[in-house]
């Protein structure tokens, strides 16, 4: 299975990580080539050395999904640290290039909900993050 | 009419004055506080604080009984969100989006965001009617109708030039609609002739430009657009 994540930050990285380990193909986007970094951090060998891909270039520009394989990807995920830039790029996965599972990050859970409606798996970490706070205070 | 614009920057803050001058009612929505501080100060209650990307500002606004919604901050993903969510959540029935980048044009049409207009792209139009090397122009696309008007002009010595308008073998789907000679534009019957140093506007089916720019250009040459 063809993982593409768009976006190397902290969670992205830690994704891409833990799918390679579970035997998949991961390819990883990202703008700052410095992100990189990352998938490397605490690791035995580097990122592609373990078999992993990264390509630097902007999610927005068809040429950067095409190089990280969105053509052949099973699943993608939109994990850069823009709601609207994750919810733009999920939707051309979806549209254009038929990727079966598309899993957005959204940090606005009024959009996130909405978008949720609208088939992207949306997950939101401030409504959990509510979800959360609220039940630990309110637990007796 | 109600209208909703997203993004007081040059663009957002002169249409609003435009729109109000001609007693439109309008909300103009900024998400940077100094920015927003400093229209405030001229359009008063007419400006909002807020990402209008946030469905909640959005409503604030009174977007459900908004006639227009337009779209021109400098980030195309903000405008690409804003004007889908206008017309598929909120049911807004006409949407205007600005394109920052003109690459990015491919992903408002994806997503169903149009009409979506690129400066760049009116000023390139501008500037290949003012260069009339370009040789042809396309002055109207109609996407939807799968047509378009363009503008050629007629070289001494080409095909077309001294020829009848019937006489002219253009391809089917096209179609001589006007000839300007002079400073000024006639409609042309069949047998009207045409003059090198025309301008011809046509309307064509999208593609047949190849076939079409070789009766104006001189013989021989490859003169396309």
């Amino acid at each position: 299975m063809l993982i593409l994540i768009v976006g190397c930050g902290r969670v992205g990285s830690a994704v891409a990580k833990r799918a390679l380990d579970a035997g998949h193909t991961v390819s990883v986007l990202d703008s700052d080539p410095l992100s990189h970094e990352r998938l490397d951090k605490e690791q035995s060998t580097t990122w592609e050395d373990a078999g992993g891909r990264f390509t630097v270039g902007t999610a927005l520009e068809i040429d950067a999904l095409l190089e990280a394989g969105v053509e052949d990807a099973d699943v993608f995920i939109a994990a850069t640290s823009g709601d609207n830039t994750n919810l733009v790029i999920a939707q051309i996965a979806q549209r254009r290039f038929n990727v079966p599972r598309v899993v957005v990050r959204v940090a606005d859970p009024g959009r996130a909900a909405w978008y949720g409606e609208q088939g992207l798996l949306t997950i939101c970490p401030t409504q959990q993050a509510i979800d959360q706070a609220s039940a630990m205070a309110l637990s007796s | 009419m109600y209208v909703i614009i997203a993004g007081a920057g040059k663009v957002g803050w002169n249409l609003a004055r435009e729109l109000i001058a001609k007693e439109r009612e309008v909300t103009l929505i900024e998400s940077n506080h100094g920015r927003y501080r400093v229209v405030e100060e001229e359009l008063e209650h007419a400006v909002q604080y807020g990402d209008a990307t946030e469905l909640w500002v959005l409503e604030r606004a009174g977007i459900q009984r908004a006639d227009l919604v337009i779209a021109v901050t400098g980030d195309d993903e903000d405008n690409i969100l804003i004007c889908q969510m206008a017309k598929e959540k909120f049911g807004v029935t006409r949407i205007v989006a600005r394109v920052n980048n003109p690459r990015n044009l491919q992903h408002f049409r994806l997503l169903g965001v149009q009409p979506a207009v690129s400066a760049t792209d009116l000023i390139l139009r501008l500037i290949e009617h003012e260069v009339p090397e370009y040789g042809l122009i396309q002055l109207l696309a109609l996407e939807e109708e799968h047509l378009e008007i363009i503008e050629v002009e007629v070289v001494a010595g080409s095909p077309a030039a001294g020829r009848r308008v019937q006489d002219v073998p253009l391809p089917d789907g096209s179609l001589i609609i006007s000839v300007l000679r002079d400073g000024s534009g006639f409609v042309p019957k069949a047998d009207s002739v045409i003059q090198g140093g025309d301008q011809v506007l046509l309307i064509l089916d999208p593609g047949l430009e190849g076939q079409i720019t070789p009766q104006f250009a001189p013989i021989g040459s490859n003169a396309a657009a």
